[in-house]
């Protein structure tokens, strides 16, 4: 006991003084309850800490539960608050999880030259002050303490029984599929180490007794993995397959179950096979190479193969294509992601292929393709200003929906009384959608034109989901600001969403707009009133910061369809003689596109599809990728590989460029890592987490040291204005003051952002500061 | 929390604080209060459980947990607002037969066990105003509050001290797809998790009131859901509970959200008389203030300072508003100025507002630094040194570099 005291409280020594008569082992002993208290006690703790668990220290699970006498709830809340707390996002913690695992590793490996000394002795009987003389102190703060270690007397049998009960409740718990391919793979790792003639046995014994051979034979591969892991990076080493990161949850909690103090002994080993703890842990450290698991993953051969199938395939693969595949990635010229690869394969120990890639150059294919342009627009505007029920005929006059489709859903909408909603349901699709007549999230859709390709983004207009629309402006090349022309509403929108929207879009480097005048069927398609409103948005646009030229207007019935697709056949519409909509559209330019750059991407959309439990959609920001790349997820830190990928309208693609909305089907990831609103990036190049950054904001609202939400994209996060820094001159950027109180509307200031949590940023990024519903400010990130 | 004996009150405390005042508290609230009073350098007296290690005739040796009260002088206090548990270290300053001088010791304040404490510096009108706050009647149950947005729930407790994030519940729902039933389904095991998570981290065997806040739909939603709940597992309980839910838009699920669900006309009409919603209201009316910026708002230590000085806090609309966290660990100088400048402004005939740190209105103000206050007459250069610091010449460099400006 007095270990974990010791490391808490200082007084130790003194109490040592003070108690001078006793010796270090005897200030160990519980009393037999305590013992027994404190096992269940820790027990009990990590059950309820589940995977959280391997954050906490043991000698602090001990230390609180002495703390609070044996009162686990207290103890729980205790060290959720000072180790687990503030609760994050659990793929927020990944990052960390790695360190002190391997920290444990090598305190066990090392720990490990002291077990023959216990080979002669009678298992259990290990005279206690030599465990004291032979733990080096140094090993403390690796969380596992030796020999006099909190429940001294459990005997070993008892630990192992415990912990192999523990791993076998956690074993047959999950019995998905993936589990299985998990061993699978792991199984043909191990026929490459060791020789085939020990048939692998399923399940957790089998695998057992096969390290404990490739432990005895002395194949450990350590030696050979340790140069290539510098080139890995670092947070990746550990835990780079999701498979065995997934195997090591259940794992986790078990040294705690059994203190690992020293190898078993030799009675114990022949018994039950090698330890529980640090053999165990060392495959994993071994064999952390991010491509042993691909093989089953391949895409063509396995869809989604059962387990048997998998075994087959393993053997198989192991003994022919492996060896194959090492060389073809030998040749292979060095395509930046695929640097680790082709490390791994040098050293020969990547007999397994990843998913297929072709090594193209991505930029130049592009080039070479001579396809339709591909363009997206976000359709903005107040709430109802009929931006749904636009696109809706948009895509029915484009024959991208049919009339039948449509009759359809207007009697479905018929029966909820909604009539009028009937084409924007084309768009709005979720229940709540529908059933409330309002547009909730982004709904993408997809047309061509002869020149080109386009993607929708149909925004919310409700005040409550900005963050939403912001999403979805994020992904855009340009805007269609659609404008409810009939009586009175055009008035109050411009009071709402339709000034917000504009200043957001703006504010997001979106320059083009096109301003859609609809629902002039209701005012009888009155030239006057269109006028009025192009003169009145026009002016505010321009305000806003849109030239001239690069705003457009065109007056429409989204309903009827007027001046969409079609010229407006009312003769009361015949005033208007310039192009349609989708004429409009078409001479746009798309903005440049940062094919160039590393790799972004903001997912828009995690899901899961026939191709992988674990695909994202979103719009490339910059750069490009390929099947076969290596992707890092941030915050999280996980790396994944494409297995493969679809462009645009669903078309299956090697590769995709800047600009491009894709589906990705990830493989070799946890989904736990994986979430709507993180980035995508190059492993080589990636973004960094932040959790304070200093920006450049124009304010459209008074600006003080206030909470915040930040908005980048779909990534969302709550924060604070730390400090403003100073006021800039809009033109020049020159300091006009510094450390002003408050920042007025229409000023450029620098500010100090803090956040609750580190997300992804980085400089020239564009970021929308709301506050109480509002949109306060937006700018770029320094 | 009480006095041990009842006959003392506030005006039998000894303002020198070398006799200890003895308090018992009652409620886990109280730890909070306690929170509050003892700083480091007092002087508390409590129950507290000490490992004694003693030998046999034979020499072996029994470790005893032995009971005993301990005095220690405060080092530091570490308050855990989730389990509301406070625990107080020190070195032991009076020797019993289980511990000797200098010792460390850390004591657990406990319920319904009485503890004693000797302020330091005596008692200034600051801890006096806490232990007045502390020893009051308890005005009732606290409230809870799930903020929500698609996707995330922050379960909240709210007091009358404090705001205590519960727990936080994320989820993935799935965006839409043709069909659109995969989100519902999103949608519905999202509320799933989040009532589970509510009834399993608040109590709810006495009534106590609910609100739900969210933009848009979810809130409204998530009722929903528990009322249909309530019917399918015919649970009264729940089916009462989600009835007398009260929906209150917000503008996001963040904790900070709560902010605008305490000032709307929902929760105003229901809990007028807690102390929360009028320092809602007063930081309101704050950063009102400060947006008109008429000089008759300042922020920061500072300003606020100078201000006092001047008397511009005081009669006639004066409020100095003061983060509680100003008086908890800080050396005795600063807290001394800091009472000083509270006394100062009720001298001037102002109002002094000692905000809780562990309250919204309290974040808000922590935002502005913890300090603040309205004016009775504009002050325009409060701020006027702080101007004057740092070189302008790297600043304009770096701006000429970047040529056009954003936006
Ligand atoms: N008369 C007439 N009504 C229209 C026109 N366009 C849309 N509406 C009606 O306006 C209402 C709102 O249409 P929506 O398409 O849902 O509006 P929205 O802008 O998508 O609304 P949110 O997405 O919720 O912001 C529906 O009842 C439509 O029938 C039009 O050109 N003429
Ligand atoms: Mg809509």
């Amino acid at each position: 006991m007095a270990r974990h005291q010791n490391i808490r409280n200082l007084d130790y020594e003194a109490e040592l003084e003070e108690y001078g008569a006793f010796s270090d082992e005897e200030e160990e002993e519980l009393s037999p309850e305590d013992q027994v208290r404190m096992r269940e006690g820790t027990a009990q703790v990590l059950e309820a800490l589940g995977v959280e668990a391997h954050k906490v220290p043991k000698t602090q699970i001990e230390e609180s539960l002495w703390h609070y006498y044996w009162d686990v709830d207290k103890t729980i809340t205790y060290l959720i608050s000072k180790y687990i707390d503030p609760p994050k996002k659990p793929a927020k913690t990944a990052p960390p999880k790695t360190a002190p695992k391997q920290d444990a590793a090598i305190a066990s490996a090392s720990r490990q030259s002291f077990a023959h000394l216990f080979r002669d002795l009678p298992w259990g009987n290990i005279p206690p002050e030599r465990q004291a003389v032979l733990i080096p102190p140094p090993q403390l703060p690796a969380g596992l303490l030796g020999g006099s270690g909190a429940p001294p007397k459990m005997s070993k049998l008892q630990q192992l029984a415990a912990a192999r009960k523990k791993k076998a409740e956690e074993k047959s718990a999950s019995g998905e599929v993936e589990q299985t391919q998990v061993k699978m793979t792991e199984l043909t790792v191990n026929d490459n180490q060791a020789s085939k003639e020990n048939r692998p046995l399923a399940g957790v014994f089998g695998k057992r007794v096969k390290i404990s051979e490739t432990t005895a034979q002395g194949r450990i591969p350590l030696t050979m993995a340790e140069p290539t892991r510098p080139e890995i990076p670092q947070a990746q080493a550990p835990e780079a397959t999701p498979s065995q990161h997934q195997e090591e949850d259940p794992i986790d909690p078990e040294p705690a179950v059994a203190p690992p103090k020293a190898q078993p002994s030799a009675f114990a080993s022949t018994l039950f096979g090698p330890s529980s703890d640090s053999p165990k842990r060392r495959p994993r450290e071994v064999f952390a190479l991010p491509y042993m698991a691909i093989s089953s993953y391949s895409p063509d051969a396995f869809g989604k193969p059962s387990p048997d199938d998998v075994v087959l395939a393993a053997q198989a693969k192991v003994a022919t294509a492996g060896k194959k595949s090492a060389n073809v990635h030998n040749k292979k010229g060095s395509s930046s992601a695929d640097g680790v690869t082709n490390q791994v394969s040098q050293l020969k120990i990547d007999d397994t292929p990843l998913p297929k890639s072709r090594n193209l150059n991505v930029l130049s294919e592009f080039e070479k393709q001579k396809g339709k342009k591909t363009a997206s627009f976000v359709v903005v505007g107040h709430v109802d200003a009929g931006k749904s029920t636009m696109m809706g005929r948009l895509l029915l006059d484009l024959n991208v929906v049919d009339q039948r489709t449509v009759d359809k859903l207007r009697k479905e909408a018929e029966k909820i009384g909604k009539t009028s909603f009937a084409l924007a349901w084309v768009l709005d699709q979720r229940h709540e959608e529908r059933s409330r007549g309002v547009t909730i999230d982004i709904a993408t859709n997809r047309f061509e034109t002869e020149t080109t390709s386009f993607t929708i983004l149909d925004a919310p207009g409700h005040r409550d989901f900005i963050p939403n629309m912001i999403a979805g402006a994020s992904q855009a090349d340009f805007a269609i600001l659609v404008i409810d022309a009939s009586t009175g509403a055009f008035e109050s929108g411009l009071k709402g969403q339709t000034r917000e929207h504009s200043l957001l879009i703006r504010s997001m480097g979106v320059s083009r707009i096109i301003v859609a005048v609809n629902k002039l069927d209701t005012v009888n398609w009155s030239q006057e009133r269109f006028d009025e409103i192009t003169h009145q948005v026009s002016g505010f646009l321009t305000a806003t910061g849109f030239q001239p030229k690069n705003i457009a207007f065109v007056p429409v019935s989204g309903l009827h369809g007027d001046n969409l697709v079609r010229k407006s056949t009312d003769p009361a519409a015949s005033w208007y003689t310039g192009k349609t909509l989708v004429e409009e559209l078409e001479a746009s330019e798309p903005s440049a596109r940062a094919l160039a750059k590393p790799l972004r991407m903001t997912i828009s959309e995690v899901m899961r599809t026939p191709q992988s439990s674990i695909s994202i959609t979103g719009r490339i920001d910059a750069g490009s990728l390929q099947m076969g790349d290596a992707l890092l997820v941030q915050p999280s830190g996980e790396k994944a590989y494409v297995k493969s990928l679809q462009v645009d309208d669903g078309e299956p693609a090697d590769w995709a460029v800047a600009g491009q909305n894709v589906v990705l089907h990830l493989s070799n990831i946890d989904p736990i890592h994986v979430r709507v609103g993180d980035i995508v990036c190059d492993p080589a190049k990636p973004i960094q987490c932040v959790d304070t950054f200093t920006l450049k904001a124009l304010a459209f609202d008074i600006l003080m040291p206030m909470q915040v939400d930040v908005h980048r994209g779909r990534l969302h996060a709550a924060g604070k204005i730390e400090a403003i820094d100073a006021i800039l001159d809009k033109v020049t950027g020159k300091v006009t003051k510094k450390k002003p109180m408050i920042v007025k509307p229409g000023t450029v200031s620098r500010v100090r952002v803090t956040l609750h949590s580190k997300v992804p940023l980085e400089a020239g990024q564009r970021v929308v500061l709301r506050s109480g519903g509002q949109t306060v400010a937006a700018g770029l990130l320094e | 929390m009480r006095f041990t004996n009842p006959k003392h009150s506030l005006s039998t405390l000894d303002p020198s604080g070398e006799s200890p005042v003895s308090l018992l508290p009652t409620t886990p609230e109280d730890m909070w209060h306690a929170h509050n009073l003892i700083a480091p350098s007092d002087l508390l007296r409590a129950h507290a459980i000490r490992k004694v290690v003693t030998t046999g005739s034979t020499g072996s040796t029994t470790s005893d947990r032995v009971h005993t009260d301990l005095t220690i002088r405060v080092q530091s206090v570490f308050f855990d607002p989730a389990a509301s548990s406070l625990h107080v270290s020190g070195t032991v300053c009076q020797e019993n037969q289980y511990v000797s001088l200098g010792q460390h010791h850390t004591l657990d304040l406990e319920l319904n066990r009485p503890f004693q404490l000797w302020k330091h510096s005596g008692w200034d009108s600051v801890s006096l105003k806490m232990l007045e706050e502390a020893v009051a009647e308890d005005t009732g149950e606290a409230m809870c509050a799930v903020v929500m947005q698609e996707g995330l729930a922050n379960i909240c407790l709210i007091t009358e001290f404090q705001t205590v994030v519960k727990q936080r519940v994320e989820a993935n729902i799935p965006k839409k797809r043709a069909g659109g039933s995969a989100s519902q389904g999103g949608m519905t095991s999202f509320y799933e998790k989040t009532l589970a998570t509510l009834l399993r981290t608040v109590d709810f065997s006495q009534p106590r009131p609910l609100l739900l806040a969210s933009p848009g739909f979810v809130a409204q939603d998530f009722r929903g859901y528990m009322q249909s709940e309530g019917q399918k597992r015919t649970d009264k309980k729940l089916q009462r509970m989600a009835k007398d839910a009260v929906v209150v838009h917000s503008s996001t699920g963040y904790v900070h959200s709560l902010n605008e669900v305490l000032k709307s006309p929902e929760v105003q009409a229901t809990m007028r008389d807690k102390r929360f919603t009028g320092e809602t209201a007063l930081m309101d009316q704050l950063y009102d203030r400060l947006r008109k910026d008429d000089g008759r708002a300042w922020y920061g230590a500072k300003p606020v300072e100078r201000a006092v000085k001047e008397g511009a806090v005081g009669r006639g609309g004066g409020v100095l508003l003061i983060n509680n966290k100003f008086f908890r660990s800080l050396d005795i100088k600063t807290r001394k100025r800091f009472v000083a400048l509270v006394d100062k402004v009720k001298e001037d005939g102002g109002e002094a507002r000692v905000l809780s740190s562990d309250h919204e209105s309290g974040q808000r103000l922590d935002a502005l630094g913890g300090i603040a206050a309205i004016l009775t007459y504009p002050i325009y250069d409060l701020d006027e040194d702080e101007v004057e610091e740092g070189g302008e010449g790297e600043e304009s460099g770096a701006a000429a570099e970047e040529g056009a400006m954003i936006i």
